[in-house]
């Protein structure tokens, strides 16, 4: 049987010589976490969306840049990283000048997963989510990468080093620091619940 | 065993710590250090708050229709991805195809052909090492200006890292020709000098201060500014013998 990384292997080989199907498996098969890893990067659907089609639009353009050697997986979250870490940038520009926007459309973190039914649990579940949002967004842009590559999308630190294109020890490091800021922020409201 | 600290508890927490059953023996014996994991756990376990929508089983379809007119406007899929680049890379592309050539022919048994019908040699070597120095000193030049970078908490570096994606499959070609030549010095140059364009390419197009600096560190550490130099100002020194042994014939 083909494993997803030599699968992924053949797909880049067909594509760099043209084939669009080729690269078109190479979207399908990965869209989705790269869907996932936006969302939890930018916190909201839409830039999440633009995410998703700016980091394949970078990887089409910069296929030839890509070492056969390598894992395209890796090589792609990492430029779904960079795509999410400029689009925050901006966004944070923007919204120096801005005044604040309407709540997103789509169901954002601050909205409540309709699953939690008692009037308690629900604000409380609201309020944890609106937190956790804050803590992140309080995150350098390092940190908060090397976090949700750890703690989201469970891989090693070895691994998040090399998304991240950092020596493993960097990587522990900013994880170190993420999940201590993490920490200041949250445990105010988790102790309240003991 | 002394207390854990919290970066111990992370480590264990993410099952990366380097011996966990040491870990474990001293949790079970000591309220304090559980008490810490107990709350670290509580916290990360709160972060899971933060939920992903679902995303449907065709939405890798979906995503491929709305890329593919974008892709489509960049260049005709019937034509190779090589080709997409700008003209600057098509240039740099067909002189490092020839230099290629010339490597390959240098390497390479040829069959006999007349003397009359041989292509000046000599010209040849002297336009491809040319082509060679022009891609080491672009590379210089593209390195430069990112070491000397400045601004007011983030730096802008995207004209670089557009010069560094153009120069990247031009400089694989002359690593995997130099390497087929022989020339192990300039191969592994080359390799080194790669990397380094591959993670401006890769990296995001406005460098905090703290990005910056590790570029930077990344190149000082390596020396590759002084090696391209190196490299570059022998393949000129070449370039020149080459341009001298011609004048000398033509005499």
């Amino acid at each position: 049987m083909i494993s997803m990384e030599e699968s992924d292997a053949a797909a880049v080989l067909r594509a760099r010589s043209g084939d669009s199907q080729a690269f078109r498996l190479l979207v399908e098969h990965h869209s989705r976490n790269i869907f996932r890893l936006a969302y939890r990067m930018t916190g909201n659907e839409q830039d999440a969306e633009d995410v998703v089609q700016e980091t394949f639009f970078k990887a089409f353009r910069q296929l030839n840049g890509f070492e056969e050697r390598s894992n395209f997986s890796t090589w792609l979250y990492r430029i779904g990283v960079n795509c999410a870490l400029d689009l925050l940038r901006k966004r944070r520009r923007h919204d120096e000048f801005q005044e604040p926007l309407e709540p997103d459309h789509g169901r954002g973190v601050f909205e409540a997963d309709p699953h939690e039914s008692t009037p308690d649990r629900l604000v409380f579940s609201i309020e944890v989510k609106r937190q956790v949002t804050q803590a992140l967004e309080r995150l350098s842009p390092m940190e908060r990468s090397a976090f949700v590559l750890r703690h989201f999308e469970g891989m090693s630190i070895e691994e998040v080093g090399q998304v991240l294109g950092l020596q493993t020890s960097a990587a522990k490091h900013s994880i170190f620091r993420a999940v201590r800021k993490m920490r200041v922020a949250l445990e105010p409201l988790m102790s309240s619940l003991r | 065993m002394k207390h854990l600290n919290e970066d111990q508890l992370i480590l264990h927490y993410y099952g990366e710590a380097p011996d966990p059953a040491a870990i474990e023996s001293h949790l079970f014996s000591c309220a304090d250090c559980r008490a810490g994991f107990e709350g670290l756990r509580r916290v990360l376990a709160a972060a899971n708050a933060l939920q992903v929508p679902e995303r449907r089983e065709s939405y890798g379809s979906e995503v491929w229709q709305r890329l593919r007119p974008r892709l489509s406007e960049r260049r005709r899929w019937d034509w190779k991805p090589t080709f997409h680049v700008s003209r600057w890379a098509w240039a740099s592309l067909i002189t490092a195809m020839l230099v290629a050539a010339f490597f390959l022919g240098r390497f390479w048994p040829r069959a006999e052909i007349p003397v009359a019908k041989l292509p000046p040699g000599q010209v040849r070597e002297r336009i491809l090492l040319a082509s060679v120095a022009d891609h080491l000193e672009s590379s210089q030049r593209v390195l430069m200006e990112v070491v000397n970078a400045s601004g007011n908490g983030s730096v802008d570096i995207s004209q670089q890292q557009a010069s560094a994606e153009d120069l990247v499959a031009a400089n694989r070609l002359y690593r995997q020709s130099a390497e087929r030549a022989g020339e192990a010095g300039m191969a592994g140059v080359l390799e080194e000098l790669e990397r380094i364009l591959l993670e401006l390419a890769h990296s995001s197009s406005q460098l905090t201060s703290g990005e910056l600096n590790e570029i930077r560190r990344r190149i000082d550490t390596q020396g590759i500014l002084f090696k391209v130099r190196v490299i570059g100002d022998r393949v000129r020194e070449r370039q020149k013998a080459a341009a001298r042994e011609l004048a000398r014939r033509n005499l």
